[in-house]
């Protein structure tokens, strides 16, 4: 056993080397599978996953195929949930994954800094939304909305928009973007008590329903706020936004030998920015959930009425877990609106708000590890397999019409996992303990 | 300015019965599904799109054999009602009825469900649509029968006759259900379940079959609805059930959620105050704010009913047990 799974690591070790294609890969993926699944001594498992981390990394720098980065989220999936590996050599892997071979992969092909960004700010959403449906119970189906207020917050003043209705040196320089990150915090979580203070008197099922049109609402009004006064542009958009200056960071990387272009600089300083931002915000997750506040949430989410007979004030609480959540993505928005210089009411859409659910539904309610992974999985899903595909369609199945194109069904794709996970699996891929215990109690 | 209100008033009357009665035929199958089983059937928007793009092909395809506009209406009316009621059968066997046998006790799991058939559904027309015709954004073809208009108080109602054809349907429809839920044996089975599912088993009604025919019945009016509504709004995606669909759920939550008159009446209302506010928006604030904002207007609505009085104007309260 040990040994026939450490021939397969080290047999697509060498395929990586010599022929790295999408072949390899998928055969590198199994090899993963063998190794997450058979029964290995400790020992052996870790050093599989190291040689495949080596493996898939120089696989994807070697062909810039991005089956090797589902390759690289599958090894940190295994390192969290495998038992008997010691912490301190799956916190290395998992650094050296994400410092190390993802930006390398990077450099091959920029593509993989795009959804390793995309993936970063999801995941940091999905994180949010997990405090508000998978601590609280509330379930939120306007939460782009949070995510809009964000990024419409730095958008405004990091371009010529303000000009509109302010006297002032507009555009800002990009260095406020991130006082506007902190900025963007108390905006998105003062909307989330003007969401939260009607919305959330109500029962479950019809919080979701009221969240829902309220998060129609700011888009609505995202979209309209171009007259009397000329806000948000309306359905044009507001491009271009500042980023900030990376002077620093070029000095920085270049004393660690790391050459910077045009083409991945921001890319690569991005990506840093949102690992930073996944940190904090996982920090502050698992904070909470082992404070009064996360543990009232939980109460209140397990019984409410129970909860008040205690004395945990449901209002408040509720709120809390309301305007933190929003402050998460009130964050990311303004990070988002600086990565792409443009942002438009397009991108905070009912989709928007259901695809993060179905992130933190995918990975399991409640779920740190789960509500990342399920952001990854999402993200890899609609930027770049169901794309794949539709080239797929378009070049060897040239007589389907082109409305039948793959990568325009995200919705039934979504649709699918969610209704196929409700009924399945509804504690998600990776449970947390108490939602494992209600579900199969039921 | 109250000049310019007062002329337009008997057309934005008119044209509010007609959205209200679309929105009355919707909000029934929310009703009285929640009645049953106590579920927001988000899918419901979607049973009522697929009514309109049935309504659409039947008028695409029959339109050059069927002589008369009127038996067209009527064959687009029957299909759209059917296909849409056994939709809805088959998404309470396949996506809810699997939860109900768990047993789970989560509200949030059958909702996040419904949503998710919601999309499945939405994108599986824009598929049929776009293997078939290559698109899907779908017009109704206007049959000349169908297309006439009058003027009524000397002009100060433009009214087509498809409106009143719309209406009439309508009236019918209603009428014919609540003679069905009052009077016949399937009418007391629904009501039994829906006052107490475990109890209604014991008294030989079979649960599954009489919660699937309430599926059926809400379906087919959804789907009623939607061809009216394509006839009506010509303009047809497979994403146009949405708005309506939300607009119906709050039409219901007015009426009183679970209560069949209240259903009608929350559509007539809430038809009323969109029109109203759509077309006196942009007057009563000099263009500023346009009929746009009349889809935020619903939505308050929604939570202002929620918040002042959740059971609705003719719902009962209810206690909860602890």
């Amino acid at each position: 056993m040990n040994a026939l799974s450490f021939l397969l690591s080290l047999a697509y070790l060498g395929l990586a080397f010599l022929a790295p294609s999408p072949v390899s890969h998928l055969f590198g993926l199994a090899a993963l599978g063998v190794t997450a699944s058979l029964r290995l001594s400790p020992t052996w498992r870790i050093l599989n996953l190291a040689l495949l981390t080596l493996a898939f990394t120089v696989g994807l720098m070697r062909s810039g195929n991005t089956l090797g980065l589902i390759g690289l989220v599958g090894i940190l999936v295994a390192l969290t949930t495998l038992s008997r590996i010691p912490t301190g050599i799956r916190v290395l892997l998992a650094l050296a994954i994400l410092l190390l071979s993802v930006p390398l992969a990077g450099f091959a092909n920029t593509f993989v800094f795009e959804l390793g960004i995309q993936i970063g700010i999801y995941a940091a959403m999905a994180l949010g939304l997990n405090v508000v449906v998978g601590m609280a119970g509330l379930l939120d189906l306007g939460y782009a909305a949070f995510f809009a207020v964000g990024a419409y917050t730095w958008a405004i003043f990091g371009s010529e928009q303000a000009k509109n209705f302010l006297q002032g040196p507009f555009p800002l320089p990009g260095e406020f973007m991130y006082l506007f990150m902190v900025i963007a915090i108390v905006t998105t979580a003062f909307t989330g008590l003007l969401i939260g203070l009607p919305a959330l008197r109500l029962r479950g099922d019809y919080l979701a329903i009221v969240t829902l049109g309220l998060g129609e609402v700011v888009r609505i009004l995202a979209n309209n706020l171009d007259h009397p006064i000329n806000f948000t542009n309306g359905p044009q958009g507001i491009t271009p936004i500042e980023r900030p200056p990376i002077g620093w960071f070029r000095q920085l990387m270049a004393t660690l030998g790391v050459h910077l272009d045009r083409t991945t600089d921001y890319q690569l300083f991005f990506y840093f920015l949102v690992l930073l931002m996944i940190g904090l915000v996982v920090l502050v997750n698992l904070n909470l959930a082992n404070s009064r506040f996360g543990r009232a949430w939980v109460a209140i989410r397990e019984d409410e009425i129970a909860a008040r007979s205690m004395g945990i004030p449901l209002l408040p609480t509720k709120l809390l877990a309301f305007m933190t959540g929003a402050a998460f993505s009130g964050v990311m928005g303004v990070i988002f609106a600086a990565q792409r210089t443009f942002v438009s009411p397009e991108s905070f859409t009912l989709l928007a708000s259901i695809t993060i659910l179905g992130m933190v539904i995918l990975g399991g309610m409640g779920s740190i590890p789960g509500a990342i992974l399920g952001a990854a999985a999402l993200t890899i899903l609609n930027l770049d397999i169901l794309k794949t595909f539709s080239e797929f369609v378009r070049t060897s199945l040239p007589q389907i019409p082109n409305q039948v194109d793959p990568a325009k069904y995200e919705r039934l794709v979504f649709g699918l996992i969610l209704v196929l996970m409700m009924i399945f699996r509804p504690e998600g891929l990776i449970p947390e303990k108490r939602h494992r215990a209600e579900m199969e109690e039921a | 300015m109250l000049e310019q209100i007062l002329a337009l008033l008997p057309q934005v009357i008119f044209d509010g019965f007609i959205l209200g009665f679309v929105y009355a035929m919707v909000a029934l199958g929310y009703t009285m599904v929640y009645g049953v089983l106590e579920l927001i059937n988000f899918a419901h928007s979607e049973i009522f799109m697929i009514g309109a793009v049935v309504g659409v092909e039947v008028f695409r395809y029959l339109a050059p054999q069927v002589e008369s506009g009127f038996l067209l209406l009527l064959l687009a009316l029957i299909l759209g009602g059917v296909v849409a009621g056994i939709t809805a059968i088959l998404v309470e066997r396949f996506a809810y009825r699997p939860l109900r046998k768990r047993g789970t006790t989560n509200r949030l799991v059958p909702l996040i469900t419904a949503i998710g058939v919601s999309f499945i559904l939405q994108d599986l027309v824009r598929l049929i649509e776009g293997l078939w015709h290559n698109e899907f954004f779908l017009r109704m073809r206007t049959v000349e029968d169908l297309e006439g208009s009058v003027s009524l108080f000397g002009g100060a109602i433009f009214a087509q006759t498809k409106s009143f054809t719309l209406m009439g349907v309508s009236i019918l429809m209603l009428v014919g259900l609540t003679y069905l839920v009052n009077r016949t044996k399937l009418g007391v089975a629904i009501r039994a379940v829906a006052q107490d599912l475990h109890t209604a088993s014991l008294m030989g009604i079979d649960p599954d079959r009489i919660i699937s025919r309430t599926f059926l019945i809400g379906g087919s009016l959804g789907g009623v609805a939607g061809v009216l509504f394509a006839l009506q709004y010509t303009t047809i995606t497979p994403y146009v059930g949405f708005l309506p669909g939300i607009k119906a759920f709050t039409a219901a939550v007015l009426g009183g959620i679970g209560n069949i008159p209240g259903a009608m009446l929350g559509g007539l209302v809430l038809g009323q105050l969109e029109n109203f506010f759509g077309t006196y928006l942009p007057i009563l604030t000099n263009g500023n704010f346009g009929t746009e904002y009349k889809d935020v207007v619903a939505f308050l609505i929604l939570i202002f009913i929620l918040l002042v009085r959740p059971q609705g104007l003719l719902g009962q309260v209810v206690k909860e047990k602890v």
